[in-house]
C-alpha cells in the first residue's frame, strides 16, 4: 500500500494511525512522485531542496507506537515549503543567488507548528526570486513549469507550492502572499489556495518582502487540506508583533455549515466588460450553484478596485527597499569582494539579485525618496486605506462573502509576459485582499482548454471560517466537474 | 586671523543644540531578548533579530518603553499616546538590518525643558528639549584592530536607546558641558540609565552655528560628532567655534555638514561621507504596531517618578536652612548620597552633623577605599548611632573618629566597636583616678608646679591623662578630679 491520492490529509493521517498504512511509505511515495512527475531542475523545475533522509527519520518519529504522536492531526503527512519560509534542515534560499545554500538557524513559526502537528517537510518549492513576480519564471534558479500544461507557467510565485500539490507530491504546502501569490497559482494548477486575514498566520520566518502584505498562506489538493492546514498554523505568535490574538475556530467544522441565508457580493470590478467570457461563465455557473445551495447572490461596487494595481506597485516596492537592505554581503549569504565597502556592496547586491528584484528595489527607493514620499508613499496609503474601506463598506451592509475570478486569464505560456506591466496585472483581482488584509480563498471551478480556472471568496477580517463554508459546499455541488 | 576663542567672544556667539543619546538600563535588548551587558566577547549578545537573519522580526521590550516614558517625565516632557517605530534606512556594517528603528514624525516625548543653572541676575537658564524618542543602538565597528579588514561586534546592536534633542538654546560650551550635567543627574536619579560616557551609555552630538552678538537669526549649522566625554564635547564646541567665526569673520559662508572631533589633535575635521545630504528614506516600520500608551499608565509612572534633583535641593534648603548652598548641591549630587543622608540626618535629628560628617569623613572614605554610597560599608542607621553616642558624650569627637574609621572596615557597629577598642568615654572614677595617678608619677616637675597654683597646666595634665587613657577618659571628669587635687 502507498499513496493514495484520493485521500485528503486528515484520512491519510487516519490511516495511518490505523495502521492501514506508514509515515514511511507516504514519505516514499511523496519522493516517487517528484522522481515520476520530474519535480527537479531538469524537469518541471518546482522544487529546489530535498533531503530525503531527514524526512524518513522524521517518518519514523510518525510511525511510533505512542498513541499520543500517532493521532496528531498531521502525522505523517507530507508537506512541502516555499523557499522563503525558513526551514532548519534545508536552505532557504527565496529562489535567489543572495541567499544561495543559506540554512536558517531556526524554523518559521508556521513551520514548527505543523512539524508539531507531525506533518514531515519533504521539500522546499521553487518561486519568484524573493516573492516578486507571478510566474515562478523569476526564479534565479530557473522557471518552474505547470505540471497540468508544462509549456505554461505555475502561477506564482509561489508557483513550486502550487505545483508541488497539483503534482501529487505533497498534499499540504506553504506558500506566501503579498500580492496573490498564493491565490493566483492555486488558480493556475487546479489546486485550492487560502490567504488568511493578516495577523492570522505568524510571519516570523516568512522572509520578509512586504511587511505589511506579506502573509503565508495554504495550497491544499482540496478545501479540506487548506483548511486543516490553516488551522494548524494559525494563531497568536509573541514572535511576530503584527499577529492577532483573535480565536482561531476549527476551519474543518466549516464542512458542516450551509448556505442558507448567507449573502454573497458579485463586485461589478472583477467582471469588467473585457474579462475572457469563459472564465465570466464559469463564474456565473458556480454563483448558480451557490444559489442553489441557498445563498443569496448581490450586485456589490468597491470602486477603488482599479487603484489596486498602482497602489501595490508604490508600498510593496517601499517595503522590499528596506526589507531587503540586509542581503549586504557582510554576515551571510554571497559575498563579492570589492575595492572598498561600498564596492562589496555593489558587486554583492548587483550581482546577488535578479532583474526583477533590481527593479523593484530601485523603484521602492525611488518612491521613498526626500521629495517624492508625499506624492507616492503617503499617497498610496491613503488610496490604500480606501480600498480597505471598500470592504468595510460592503461587509457591513449585510454581504457575508465575494465571489469573484481569482486570474483574469488561466496559466499563460512560458515567456509571454515579457512586459513587467503586463505581468503586474495578472495579480489585478487578488492583491485587494491584502492591502485591505481580509481573508481571500482560491478554489478551482472548472477548466478551459484543460487549464483550470479559479474562483476566489473574499471574507471580512477573522471570517475564514465563512469562506471556508461556501468553499466546502461549492467543492461538494461542483463534484468532478471542476477538472472538465 | 586670529583663532583665539576668548577674543572672538567679544564679537560673536556660540548657539549650541545637543543630540543625547542615553542607553535605557534594560535587562535585554529592546527588540529582542538578547542581555545588554556591556563587555562581554564579540558579537556573543547576538540572536536572529540583531543579527537581522532573514525572516526574524522585531518584539519591542516593555520595559524600554516604561523607562523611555520615565525619561521623558523626568525631562518635563508631554507624553504621545500614540507614537510610531519608523526605519532610518542607511547601508554600514554594524547596521545589521540596512535600517535602524527609530521614532521619526511621531516620537514618544516632547516639548520638556531643563533648568541649568542660574544667570548672574539670578533668572533661570532653561534650555527647552524638543523631543525624546526611542530607538536602537547600532552594532560598533572596529577598524583598528585586524590588517587590512574591519571588524563588527554586534553585542550593541539592539540596546535601546533614548534620543534627547533640544532646540538651539544652549549659548557656549560651558552651558553645553552644564546641561549635560543636569541631564546626567536627572537620569540617573530617576533610575534609567548608567549615563557613562567611557561605556557609551551616553552619546552626544552636536549641532553649532555662530552668529553676530545681538543678531536673533541662526547661522548656517554644522554638526558635530564622536565626542567621548564632556570636556571633549567643550573642546570640539570651542574649536569649531573658532573654525566658524574665523570663516565668518573672513566674509565665508558655513558649509552644513558632518564633523567629526579628533581629540588627540584637538581639532574637527569633515565626515569622509556626506552625512549631510543622506536621504534616510523614513517609513513607518511595518512590523512594528504603533505604540499605544494608555492616559492611566502615563500617570501611574508619573506618580512613581522619584524626587527630582532640582526639586530634593529646593526641600533641603527648605527643610534645613543651616546647611550652606555648597552643602545642598554636594548632598543632592546623586540620588543615592541623599538618600544616604536623608537617612543619618532622621535617624540623627542633627541635619546639620549629618552633613558634615558625610561631607568630611563619608565622602574622604568613599575615596579612599574606592566604595559607592550604595554600598557603602557604613549604614546609614549606624552612622546615626555613632552621631548619637557623640551628642550624648559617650564618646569623644576624636574617638567617634577612631570608630567610624573601624566601621568603615569592618562593618560592625559603632557601640560594639566603642566597646572592643576601650573608645567609651571613661567616667569611673576609680580607673580616672589610677590614669591620674600614673601621669603623677610620670611628671612630677609639672604635678609639682601646678599643686603650687600653677592653674594653666591643668589642661596640660588632662591631655596627659587623656593620653594615658587613649582617649577613652571623660576630659569634664577629668578636670574635676584635677581641680580637687588642688583644693585639698
Amino acid at each position: 500500500m502507498t499513496d493514495r491520492p484520493e485521500l485528503a490529509a486528515s484520512s491519510l493521517q487516519k490511516a495511518i494511525e490505523a495502521g492501514e498504512t506508514t509515515a514511511r511509505d507516504a514519505v516514499d511515495a511523496s519522493f516517487d512522485r517528484m522522481r515520476d512527475v520530474g519535480a527537479g531542475a531538469k524537469g518541471l523545475n518546482i522544487l529546489l531542496h530535498q533531503d530525503r533522509h531527514d524526512a524518513l527519520t522524521r517518518a519514523a518519529e510518525c510511525d511510533s507506537d505512542n498513541p499520543t504522536t500517532r493521532a496528531r492531526p498531521l502525522n505523517g503527512v507530507p508537506v512541502v515549503v516555499k523557499d522563503n519560509i525558513a526551514t532548519s534542515v534545508m536552505p532557504t534560499s527565496c529562489g535567489s543567488r543572495i541567499l544561495e545554500g543559506y540554512v536558517s538557524p531556526f524554523a518559521a513559526t508556521a513551520v514548527g507548528k505543523l512539524t508539531q502537528a507531525g506533518a514531515i517537510v519533504v521539500a522546499k518549492s521553487n518561486m519568484d526570486e524573493f516573492a516578486m513576480g507571478s510566474s515562478t519564471e523569476h526564479s534565479a534558479f530557473g522557471p518552474a513549469k505547470n505540471p497540468l500544461a508544462p509549456d505554461r507557467v505555475p502561477g506564482g510565485s509561489s508557483g513550486g507550492s502550487a505545483a508541488a500539490v497539483a503534482a501529487g507530491i505533497a498534499r499540504i504546502a506553504l506558500g506566501s502572499e503579498t500580492g496573490g501569490s498564493v491565490r493566483q497559482p492555486a488558480a493556475f494548477c487546479g489546486v485550492v489556495g487560502v490567504k488568511p486575514t493578516y495577523g492570522r498566520v505568524s510571519r516570523f520566518g516568512l522572509v520578509a518582502f512586504a511587511s505589511s502584505l506579506d502573509h503565508i498562506g495554504v495550497i491544499g489538493r482540496n478545501v479540506d487540506d487548506a483548511a486543516l492546514g490553516l488551522e494548524t498554523i494559525s494563531g497568536l505568535d509573541p514572535l511576530d508583533s503584527t499577529s492577532a490574538a483573535e480565536p482561531v475556530p476549527s476551519f474543518r467544522d466549516a464542512s458542516h455549515g450551509g448556505l442558507t441565508g448567507v449573502v454573497i457580493g458579485r463586485p461589478k470590478e472583477y467582471f469588467p466588460d473585457d474579462l475572457d467570457p469563459r472564465i465570466r461563465e464559469r463564474c456565473d455557473a458556480a454563483l448558480d450553484r451557490l444559489e442553489s445551495l441557498g445563498a443569496e447572490v448581490r450586485d456589490v461596487s468597491l470602486p477603488h478596485t482599479k487603484l489596486a494595481i498602482e497602489v501595490y506597485y508604490i508600498i510593496a516596492p517601499a517595503e522590499a527597499s528596506s526589507n531587503l537592505a540586509r542581503f549586504d554581503g557582510v554576515r551571510y549569504g554571497l559575498r563579492i569582494e570589492g575595492d572598498g565597502l561600498g564596492a562589496m556592496y555593489e558587486a554583492t547586491r548587483s550581482s546577488g539579485f535578479g532583474p526583477e528584484v533590481t527593479r523593484r528595489i530601485l523603484l521602492g527607493t525611488y518612491v521613498l525618496s526626500a521629495g517624492y514620499y508625499d506624492a507616492y508613499y503617503r499617497k498610496a496609503q491613503q488610496v490604500r486605506a480606501l480600498i480597505a474601506r471598500d470592504f468595510a463598506k460592503v461587509f457591513s451592509s449585510g454581504v457575508h462573502l465575494l465571489f469573484t475570478p481569482t486570474t483574469p486569464t488561466t496559466a499563460f505560456p512560458l515567456g509571454s509576459k515579457a512586459d513587467p506591466y503586463e505581468m503586474y496585472l495578472s495579480d489585478i483581482f487578488t492583491c485587494t485582499a491584502n492591502l485591505a488584509g481580509v481573508p481571500a480563498m482560491s478554489v478551482p471551478i472548472g477548466r478551459i482548454d484543460g487549464l483550470p480556472v479559479g474562483a476566489q471568496f473574499i471574507a471580512t477580517h477573522f471570517d475564514e471560517r465563512q469562506m471556508f463554508v461556501a468553499a466546502y459546499a461549492l467543492e461538494r455541488a461542483l463534484g468532478a466537474s471542476v477538472t472538465q | 586671523m586670529s583663532g583665539d576663542p576668548t577674543k572672538w567672544d567679544e564679537r560673536y556667539e556660540m548657539v549650541v543644540g545637543l543630540e543625547v543619546h542615553v542607553h535605557l538600563k534594560t535587562a535585554t535588548k529592546i527588540f529582542c531578548r538578547c542581555s545588554t551587558n556591556f563587555g562581554a566577547p564579540p558579537n556573543a549578545n547576538t540572536c536572529p533579530v540583531c543579527l537581522a537573519l532573514p525572516g526574524a522580526l522585531p518584539v519591542l521590550n516593555d520595559r524600554a518603553v516604561e523607562l523611555a516614558i520615565r525619561t521623558g517625565l523626568a525631562l518635563g516632557c508631554s507624553i504621545e499616546m500614540t507614537s510610531v517605530f519608523a526605519r532610518k534606512n542607511y547601508f554600514y556594517p554594524d547596521l545589521p538590518k540596512g535600517y535602524q528603528i527609530s521614532q521619526f514624525d511621531q516620537p514618544l516625548a516632547r516639548n520638556g525643558s531643563v533648568e541649568i543653572g542660574k544667570r548672574a541676575d539670578g533668572s533661570a537658564i532653561v534650555i527647552r528639549i524638543t523631543r525624546a524618542h526611542m530607538e536602537e543602538d547600532a552594532g560598533k565597528s572596529i577598524h583598528d584592530r585586524f590588517a587590512g579588514a574591519s571588524a563588527v561586534d554586534l553585542n550593541r546592536a539592539g540596546v535601546p536607546l533614548v534620543e534627547i534633542v533640544s532646540e538651539p538654546d544652549i549659548r557656549g560650551s560651558a552651558q553645553a558641558e552644564a546641561y549635560v550635567r543636569v541631564l546626567k543627574q536627572i537620569l540617573e536619579y530617576v533610575g534609567v540609565s548608567d549615563v557613562n560616557m567611557e561605556e557609551g551609555s551616553l552619546r552626544v552630538d552636536a549641532n553649532i552655528s555662530v552668529r553676530k552678538r545681538g543678531e536673533s537669526a541662526l547661522g548656517t549649522r554644522t554638526e558635530i560628532k564622536n565626542m567621548n566625554s564632556i570636556s571633549g564635547l567643550v573642546k570640539a564646541l570651542d574649536v569649531e567655534f573658532a573654525r566658524q567665526c574665523s570663516i565668518v569673520a573672513a566674509g565665508g559662508t558655513i558649509d552644513q555638514q558632518t564633523m567629526l572631533y579628533d581629540a588627540n589633535a584637538n581639532e574637527v575635521r569633515p565626515a569622509r561621507s556626506k552625512e549631510g545630504s543622506h536621504d534616510y528614506r523614513y517609513f513607518p516600520d511595518p512590523d512594528l504596531p504603533p505604540l499605544i500608551v494608555p492616559l492611566e499608565r502615563i500617570d501611574r509612572i508619573r506618580r512613581d517618578l522619584p524626587e527630582l534633583p532640582q526639586a530634593r535641593r529646593d526641600r533641603y534648603k527648605r527643610d534645613h536652612q543651616n546647611l550652606t548652598e555648597y552643602d545642598v548641591d554636594v548632598l543632592t549630587a546623586n540620588a543615592a548620597m541623599g538618600d544616604y543622608f536623608e537617612q543619618v540626618a532622621r535617624q540623627s535629628n542633627d541635619a546639620k552633623t549629618a552633613a558634615n560628617w558625610l561631607l568630611g569623613e563619608v565622602f574622604a572614605s568613599l575615596k579612599s577605599t574606592g566604595q559607592s554610597i550604595e554600598h557603602f560599608t557604613v549604614r546609614p542607621a549606624d552612622l546615626a548611632a555613632l552621631l548619637g553616642m557623640v551628642r550624648d558624650g559617650i564618646v569623644s569627637h576624636s574617638a567617634a573618629k577612631q570608630i567610624f574609621g573601624k566601621m568603615v572596615t569592618t562593618g560592625d557597629r559603632p557601640n560594639a566597636i566603642a566597646e572592643r577598642e576601650w573608645l567609651l568615654k571613661v567616667s569611673d572614677d576609680l580607673a580616672l583616678v589610677k590614669w591620674i595617678d600614673e601621669v603623677f608619677a610620670a611628671h612630677p616637675a609639672e604635678v609639682e608646679r601646678f599643686l603650687g597654683g600653677e592653674k594653666r597646666l591643668q589642661g596640660v595634665l588632662v591631655g596627659y591623662v587623656m593620653k594615658q587613657s587613649k582617649g577613652s577618659a571623660d576630659p569634664k571628669r577629668v578636670n574635676q578630679l584635677l581641680a580637687e587635687r588642688v583644693g585639698t
